[in-house]
């Protein structure tokens, strides 16, 4: 697993208190992990704080997953 | 509004739960305060060396069992940042008292007929604060989504509703220091004319923090002569006070009308038997000549209650160790009381706690009843001089087994905002 994905990890078991053993690539914030709508706005500005980038409101509503979020950011950081 | 008419209905206190300087539980907290301790301290939650006022009372730190706080025990660390401090010790407040009074209804029916109405002076100050600061900072995109959800006071309500699944009223008292009792009697009146069967009332608050303490030193409220005696800063009626002692905390309980509770064999702790509010219409801060506006509020709470003065055998007092505010009450006692103050009991438990301001209300009315079932008036630390003598027993320094059938609450808020409440022992 890359950095990215290890620390992309570690901020969804923070800020959603889930089980590190359910944040797979696949699971959803909402559906799987018990986020509402607005801790994944908090979670989109925690990944912002710790990977130094920006993510606009119009690709935010498309991190659906763990494996969009890590996608995005790598995409960003040109990973 | 009536058209059907309607008579009021009994309202009994079935639950009761504490969050204060003196620490965590109902039970442990008036132990400590019947033995006389104080909870007030040297605040050492921030750098207090700018501010004249360096004391607080202030939640005990530690773990549940030993009666002190530790968040994570109550509420998930994922929740947590989602409530600013005040609504934490009001949910904390709500799980005891929920679960003293056994009542967990199972059908909507239930859930619907019970009702939330937890208030506070000033709210989620501290988490305003901080907001502010990324604001000034130009980061006003790291402003947390849960920063309003988390300052507003009616979120405590909010809360504790979404905790237990009570959909009946959900309201919210803010009249400052006046805020526990408003919130307690409101609650008790939605019960007697009909929009619920149950109501979680109270006051929660945590101002204490650099504004907090900041705003009511530049109004020159609190006292500064005590920092190095933290425990003798509170000192209502002795010539020595200076001004109150901030505290943080929350009161909470379970109202319910006295039917349903015989019915269901809830314990009940006392009745709710009168309520009187009024304004000054005077002054920002400072009460009326010979509180005339407490006069007021006390003589309507008796008549609501149906009670003469020389029937009430002890007075929680609003009592905050300011100079001013504490002998106009007292004036005020003494003329609605007048010969009958001889048997009455008078005291001050801003003395061991502080002035839990929004809260200071409702863990005041838990005081008193607790006065009433163990029939014992609770001491008003620190009392070694008066600054006047009085007919009335100010209960100095020990607490006093004494007959106490009903027992009256006062607070008072600025913007000259009264309320009193009354109790009786249960029916």
């Amino acid at each position: 697993m890359s950095d990215t994905a290890e620390k992309v990890k570690k901020i969804v078991v923070e800020h959603l208190g889930v089980e590190e053993a359910k944040v797979t690539p696949e699971a959803s914030f909402i559906d799987d992990l018990g986020a509402d709508s607005l801790d994944t706005v908090e979670l989109v500005m925690a990944f912002e704080e710790a990977f130094g980038v920006e993510i606009p409101d119009d690709a935010a509503e498309k991190i659906t997953t763990v494996k969009d979020a890590i996608e995005y950011i790598e995409k960003q950081k040109g990973e | 509004m009536f058209q059907n008419g309607f008579s009021p209905r009994r309202v009994v206190v079935t639950g009761m739960g504490i969050a204060c300087p003196l620490g965590l539980g109902v039970e442990h907290v008036w132990k400590r305060m019947l033995a006389g301790e104080s909870g007030i301290g040297a605040i050492q939650s921030f750098d207090t060396s700018t501010l004249p006022a360096k004391i607080a009372g202030q939640v005990p730190a530690g773990t549940r069992a030993d009666g002190a706080l530790d968040i994570s025990e109550w509420i998930p660390v994922k929740d947590q940042k989602k409530m600013d401090r005040f609504i934490q010790l009001a949910l904390v407040a709500a799980e005891e008292a929920v679960a003293d009074s056994g009542w967990a209804p199972q059908d909507e029916e239930g859930r619907c007929r019970t009702g939330v109405m937890i208030g506070s002076g000033i709210g989620g100050l501290e988490t305003i604060d901080e907001a502010s600061r990324l604001a000034v900072q130009g980061k006003t995109k790291r402003i947390s989504p849960f920063f309003i959800p988390s300052a507003l006071i009616n979120l405590a309500s909010g809360q504790v509703s979404i905790k237990y699944g009570f959909k009946g009223p959900n309201h919210s008292v803010v009249t400052a220091c006046a805020t526990g009792v408003h919130a307690l009697g409101d609650a008790a009146r939605l019960i007697a004319l009909g929009d619920a069967d149950v109501m979680v009332a109270g006051g929660a608050e945590a101002a204490v923090c650099e504004l907090g303490v900041a705003g009511f030193c530049a109004a020159r409220a609190l006292s500064t002569g005590f920092n190095d005696t933290p425990q003798q800063a509170s000192r209502p009626w002795d010539e020595g006070r200076d001004g109150f002692v901030m505290g943080e905390g929350a009161g909470v309980v379970v109202l319910e009308e006295y039917e349903q509770a015989k019915r269901r064999g809830a314990k009940i702790y006392a009745e709710v038997i009168g309520y009187g509010m009024s304004g000054d219409a005077y002054h920002i801060t400072a009460p009326a000549e010979g509180h005339e506006g407490a006069f007021r509020a006390m003589t309507a709470a008796l008549r609501s209650a149906g009670v003469t003065p020389e029937q009430v055998q002890y007075v929680n007092a609003h009592g905050t160790s300011t100079p001013l505010g504490d002998d106009l009450e007292l004036e005020a006692v003494e003329r609605l009381w007048g010969e009958a103050g001889k048997g009455l009991a008078m005291s001050s438990t801003k003395s061991a706690i502080g002035h839990l301001l929004g809260a200071a209300g409702a863990v005041e009315g838990i005081f008193s009843v607790l006065a009433i079932r163990d029939k014992v008036a609770p001491p008003t630390l620190n009392l070694e001089k008066p600054s006047r003598e009085s007919i009335i027993d100010r209960v100095a320094l020990q607490a006093q087994p004494r007959k106490i059938d009903v027992a009256l609450s006062n607070s008072f808020g600025f913007g000259g905002t009264n309320a009193s409440i009354v109790f009786r022992a249960a029916p």
